[in-house]
């Protein structure tokens, strides 16, 4: 069978039942094992003490925060692009996820911050530019809600979505465009980490099991938006029967 | 908290934090599911179909009936 004959709803329902208890274990074993070696074997920062600790939940929810908006920037050119209906379910789906991540990369940051910064929040370039990015998940989500068609709603939120994709670049950017004060890249970065690989190794760890939670919650948001749409379709043929 | 400094408050907090967002998000879609399941069981139960599904329903059923005629 083809990879292009999963994008057949009904196909894809069926890979998502066998793949998602799979993915369940592989992401509660990953995070398992990250935070074993977060508190086992990281050590403390010869500066910030333990509190460097939260970086391994901050910087993987950050990372993620953009991953899901990525997601739906490609699902939203399949959506304007192929009017494929499980783009439109993908875009749907990662939203309240990416939402989340976005809620805890916030909340965790202001948590680093006030023992380290002095202050829970500073108007600077990317904290500003991560809660506009939390606001415009906001927006989308209640765009979807607003509209009853699924089709009407996609449209209108991929086109939002892709005009909203320029804040990536700048969320990625701006501790180099900018003077702020948060911390420059220092794992993504030309030139190669610059964490050691004491602190580097659970960081990737912990976010690759984050990912993989992710993608798991991402596709079982999918089957309850396409079992969604199969109960809207029985309820508008129950309705045209009635009327007919 | 031992070993986790002066700022362990805050530490634990983001940890926490992360820990309910995550559970709460994989409780909502689990909760998710099952209404979806229940209402597609019951439109189902009252003899709903989708025209595929109805498709593939009846296909098996025309299928037999030149078996059952010999």
């Amino acid at each position: 069978m083809a990879l292009i004959d999963y994008a057949n709803p009904t196909r894809f329902l069926g890979l998502v039942e066998k793949l998602l208890p799979w993915l369940g274990a592989l992401a509660a074993l990953l995070i398992a094992v990250g935070l074993g070696l977060v508190f086992g074997i990281a050590p403390d920062d010869y500066q910030q003490g333990a509190t460097v600790k939260i970086m391994f939940i901050h910087v993987p929810a950050a990372w993620l925060s953009m991953f899901g908006y990525s997601i739906m920037a490609a699902s939203s050119l399949g959506t304007l692009i192929w009017r494929h209906p499980l783009a439109d379910v993908s875009a749907k789906a990662a939203a309240p996820v990416g939402a989340a991540f976005t809620f805890v990369c916030l909340v965790t940051g202001s948590l680093w911050g006030k023992p380290m910064w002095g202050t829970w929040w500073e108007w600077d370039a990317r904290l500003t530019s991560v809660l506009v990015l939390f606001i415009m998940y906001l927006g989308l989500i209640a765009l979807w809600q607003t509209l009853e068609d699924p089709i009407k709603a996609g449209r209108a939120a991929a086109v939002l979505t892709l005009v909203g994709i320029v804040n990536i670049p700048i969320i990625k950017f701006s501790v180099d465009w900018w003077n702020t004060l948060h911390q420059p890249a220092s794992v993504f970065r030309l030139g190669g980490p610059t964490i050691h690989p004491s602190m580097l190794w659970p960081l990737l760890v912990t976010a690759l099991g984050f990912t993989v939670l992710f993608v798991t919650l991402h596709l079982m948001a999918m089957r309850n938006e396409i079992l969604r749409r199969r109960i809207r379709t029985l309820r508008m043929l129950q309705a045209s029967a009635v009327a007919g | 908290m031992a070993g986790l400094g002066p700022h362990w408050g805050f530490i634990v907090a983001a940890y926490l934090v992360t820990a309910v967002v995550v559970l709460g998000l994989i409780v909502w879609i689990r909760a998710d599911l099952a209404a979806q399941r229940r209402i597609l069981k019951d439109l189902e139960a009252r003899g709903l179909r989708r025209r595929s599904d109805a498709a593939k329903a009846s296909a098996p059923a025309e299928a037999a009936m030149p078996a059952e005629a010999e």
